[in-house]
């Protein structure tokens, strides 16, 4: 009976409402977080950091940014590439054109700039409700990609609108080896993922739940309804923005505009549609699914018909069953592999016993 | 002025095959609540298929008649696999398993036909014409009259049948439509294979102007905005959508984007629907409903 | 004829439906601490109503006099910023939240901080988490929620749901509380277990409340003061006892000749 709750009980309001409310959840958070930063550095290899755990952290920040707009607001969203682009090129610009600005600070600024930009093409939202507002978002979309394309000086004038990821240094320390950036971008995503779960679990996450549920009696008892849209909106081009920088400059190191298109928008909403919207955690499990899946997908493939089925091909099946997953996902388990968990979790506490 | 008008009749023209993909949209729409995003992914399957197959040595009547038993099997599959799977869900989940369906559907059509381009040619040149002075593509003229004539047999099918008037009866309440006997299923059936065959001879269209290719697919993205100007639910409203998006698309292109740097095609119907969306956010021709609480 | 005990008066309210008369100049007031019905056959204009007065539809004509304020056009954050809660006929709560968050999200008017106080828990935000948990913990208690606080409220039962949609419009501390059928589908015990908490609700806050009821026992045994509306019409007005002899009233109910 390892995960055995009696006994554990809650004596004040303050605790009730702590991330985790049991003792081994609150162990195997800290024990986790222990193993990410300590131990996975000395036994990650270069391959891990650069094509799997970067990408995989990155995405899950994407992913966050996208399931506090869909998966919370309830505003669903095919622009999250966009918003990623401008936080990328506005992080760049800002530690390009200010003098001095440490790396965190442009950063931020930078993420502050794409909530700026998701809050405008949020605008629309505060009058056209459904799938309506998907116009706005893919506007978002190839508007963000045609600027910078067509407007080089956002990326210094460089040809094709490429940016460059600068020297990574962060209070006085070089992060610029595989597993420094692996390091740097764990830090970032871990503080964001918890401050994510401090929103939705408070008065604004509330808010933007009863808004998605149901926004006429949210209206009725007293809740501004465009407010709430628009601080979803904000909040989430904020993560957005910010894992766009990271995706540029922690994993890729250069990037083009186009490496932010609709397929990339696409491939973050697949990230929660198999997550699971609603939850923090189900971006994570998604986020690994996607970086996953493909690396399995190829060596089996190698593995089993020792490259008998060609790159072409394989792609092809792989879009196949990612499109067949996301329909399978979104009829039999609507709440994603975050609800998969439960499941098991739920399973665990009434352990040895079936029900 | 010639020139002004040159451009705003060509953009029309073009704007006509907008009007072609998104009535596919419009039916599916009407009849099951979804905003069908794998339409354009149902384009690309059904002129790789055509192309194909004729490319094979089959002849036009018999690849076109193949093709079409081909979209009306894929439609019984997605009715069966998918929508019954996922009736009285929210839109937005209907949309996002639309998503999915474009996956496999583009991945399908690529993994049995090829991601190579193929040229497809249907016996029109493109010598362009002259009427009143104003030059016009004789292949444009010649798109728009047979997308004309499918749009009024359309209109009778919708219209004049039976069909048409469960469809309408589905569109307004799917329960009530239930409750007096209309076989929903049948009816998913039926108006997901006409949406098939919308499809094939936009493709077809498509294909033979710029070669049948994956980018046939993102016709979707073109659909999209000329729906939101015309209304989800109007058939009327995705050909006035259509040419509208088509006019203002190539007249903006022409006058407005040699000032700001050009290639502003992509995002510029979106802009548009926006600011309709602003003034009418039912679009043109669509229902405003009443919500009731 | 405004006196210092009317809460709520409607003048000459009409309302239509592309073109349908919902409401016709309908005019009546409801005194503070008072529970006013409003009855009348399916389709008189009781919901569309109750839905004028706080904004949810906007009248086409005649005002509301709200707390002696007189507004053309309620808005529901308005009303809901001066004292008014309610609740749907068709059940209108958050259905993918639990209970405690149903009824914390009727509180969110209470909040004094902003949301990057709460994030980073500084300034008013620690105070106002706790009051706000137990203004909810007391309204749980009080309509006896407490085994369901953590149940997902989709997943409850409808007569339940009923009950936590009245805590969500309680947790705010209305002074004017619309209730939309709040006894609709429910049986015999539930309708006497709902007529107490709306009672009690009443002694216990001094909560003016204006309900929409189809059994006419519990309207008659509930309310102070009965409105029957007919076919977008006032055809009755007054106390229980006068309302029961009216007999236009007896007409639109038994379906005698007009």
């Amino acid at each position: 009976m390892l995960y055995k709750e009696s006994g554990q009980f809650v004596t004040t309001y303050r605790f009730d409402k702590r991330f985790f409310r049991l003792k081994q959840e609150r162990l195997a958070f800290a024990l986790l977080l222990a193993f990410a930063f300590l131990v996975v550095p000395s036994i990650g290899n270069d391959y891990w950091f650069s094509a799997i755990l970067i990408p995989f952290l990155v995405l899950s920040l994407a992913g966050l940014g996208l399931n506090l707009l869909t998966g919370y607001a309830g505003q669903l969203s095919l622009g999250s590439a966009a918003f990623m682009a401008v936080g990328a090129f506005a992080t760049y610009n800002f530690n390009l054109r200010i003098e001095g600005l440490p790396l965190i600070i442009s950063l931020i600024l930078g993420g502050l700039t794409a909530g700026g930009v998701g809050l405008v093409f949020g605008l629309p939202s505060l009058r056209i409700k459904g799938f309506y507002l998907i116009v706005s978002t893919l506007a978002a979309q190839f508007f963000v990609q045609w600027v910078f394309t067509n407007f080089t000086w956002f990326s210094n004038n460089s040809s094709s609108g490429v940016i460059t990821a600068p020297p990574l240094h962060v209070f006085g320390s070089d992060f610029n080896s595989p597993v420094g950036r692996y390091l740097l971008t764990l830090t970032v995503v871990v503080a964001l993922g918890l401050l994510a779960k401090t929103i939705v679990s408070g008065e604004l996450g509330r808010k933007w739940m009863a808004v998605r549920d149901m926004d006429t009696a949210a209206a009725v008892i007293g809740i501004s309804v465009p407010k709430t849209k628009l601080l979803a909106f904000a909040i989430s081009s904020f993560y957005l923005g910010i894992a766009g920088a990271l995706w540029a400059f922690t994993y890729l190191g250069t990037v083009e505009p186009h490496g932010f298109d609709l397929t990339r928008s696409f491939q973050i909403l697949f990230i929660i549609i198999i997550g699971g919207m609603g939850s923090i955690l189900g971006n994570f499990l998604g986020a690994a699914f996607i970086v996953l899946f493909p690396i399995l997908l190829s060596n089996l493939s190698s593995g089993l018909f020792a490259g008998a089925i060609d790159p072409g091909q394989l792609e092809n099946f792989q879009k196949m069953i990612f499109g067949a997953l996301i329909i399978f996902f979104l009829i039999k388990e609507p709440n994603g592999l975050a609800k998969v968990w439960q499941t098991v979790k739920q399973r665990l506490r009434v352990w040895p016993l079936r029900f | 002025m010639n020139f002004f008008l040159e451009v705003f009749t060509g953009g029309l023209l073009a704007g006509v095959m907008y009007s072609l993909v998104a009535i596919g949209f419009v039916l599916i729409y009407k009849a099951s609540g979804v905003f069908n995003f794998a339409q354009g992914s149902m384009v690309l399957f059904a002129a790789l298929t055509f192309v194909s197959l004729v490319e094979r040595g089959i002849p036009f009547w018999g690849a076109f008649a193949i093709t079409l038993i081909t979209m009306a099997v894929l439609a019984w599959l997605i009715e069966v696999l998918v929508l019954r799977q996922l009736v009285n869900r929210s839109p937005i989940t209907l949309f996002m398993a639309t998503l999915g369906l474009s996956y496999i559907v583009e991945g399908l059509a690529q993994a049995v036909w090829g991601a190579q381009v193929h040229a497809l040619d249907i016996g029109i040149n493109d010598e362009p014409y002259e009427v009143f002075g104003i030059l016009l593509s004789q292949f444009d003229l010649f798109a728009a009259g047979i997308a004309g004539g499918l749009v009024a047999l359309l209109g009778f099918l919708f219209n004049k049948t039976r069909i048409g008037i469960s469809l309408r009866a589905v569109a307004d309440d799917q329960l009530a439509a239930l409750a007096v006997g209309i076989k929903l299923q049948r009816l998913w059936l039926i108006v997901w294979a006409v949406a098939g065959f919308v499809g094939l001879v936009a493709g077809i269209l498509w294909g033979a102007r710029v070669g049948v290719q994956f980018s046939l697919s993102l016709i979707v993205l073109k659909a999209l905005p000329v729906l939101i100007i015309g209304g989800f639910t109007s058939i009327e409203g995705a050909i006035v959508g259509g040419l509208i998006v088509g006019a203002s698309e190539k007249l903006a292109e022409v006058f407005i984007g040699p000032l700001i740097g050009g290639g502003i095609e992509n995002w510029f119907p979106y802009v548009l629907a926006m600011l309709f969306l602003l003034v009418r956010p039912y679009g043109l021709f669509g229902d405003k409903a009443i919500e009731r609480v | 004829m405004t006196n210092a005990t009317q809460l709520l008066r409607l003048d000459g309210i009409s309302l239509s439906f592309k073109g349908v008369k919902a409401i016709t100049d309908i005019s009546f007031s409801v005194k503070k601490g008072e529970i006013c019905a409003l009855i009348g056959p399916n389709g008189a204009g009781k919901s569309s109503l109750l839905n004028v007065i706080n904004g949810v539809y906007q009248a086409d004509e005649g005002q509301i006099v709200y707390k002696g304020n007189a507004r053309k056009n309620m808005h529901p954050q308005w009303a809901a910023r001066r004292g008014v809660a309610r609740t749907f006929q068709n059940i209108a709560l958050f259905k993918g939240m639990s209970v405690l968050d149903n009824v914390l999200t009727g509180t969110n008017l209470k909040v004094k901080s902003s949301w990057i106080e709460q994030v980073f828990n500084v300034g008013r935000a620690p105070a106002d988490a706790p009051q706000q948990r137990q203004k909810a913990e007391q309204v749980i208690a009080f309509l006896k929620l407490q085994p369901w606080r953590n149940s997902i409220v989709g997943n409850l039962p409808y007569g339940l749901q009923k009950r936590v949609e009245l805590a969500r419009a309680l947790a705010a501390e209305p002074e004017l509380l619309l209730l939309d059928e709040p006894m609709a589908g429910m049986n015999a015990e539930e309708k006497a277990e709902m007529s107490r908490f709306i009672v009690e609700t009443r002694q216990e806050f001094g909560t003016t409340i204006v309900l929409i009821e189809h059994d006419i026992g519990v309207v008659m045994s509930l309310s102070d003061h009965v409105v029957v509306l007919d076919y977008g019409k006032k055809i009755g007005d007054g106390t229980p006892d006068e309302v029961r002899v009216n007999p236009e009233v007896l007409a639109a109910y038994l379906g005698t000749k007009h």
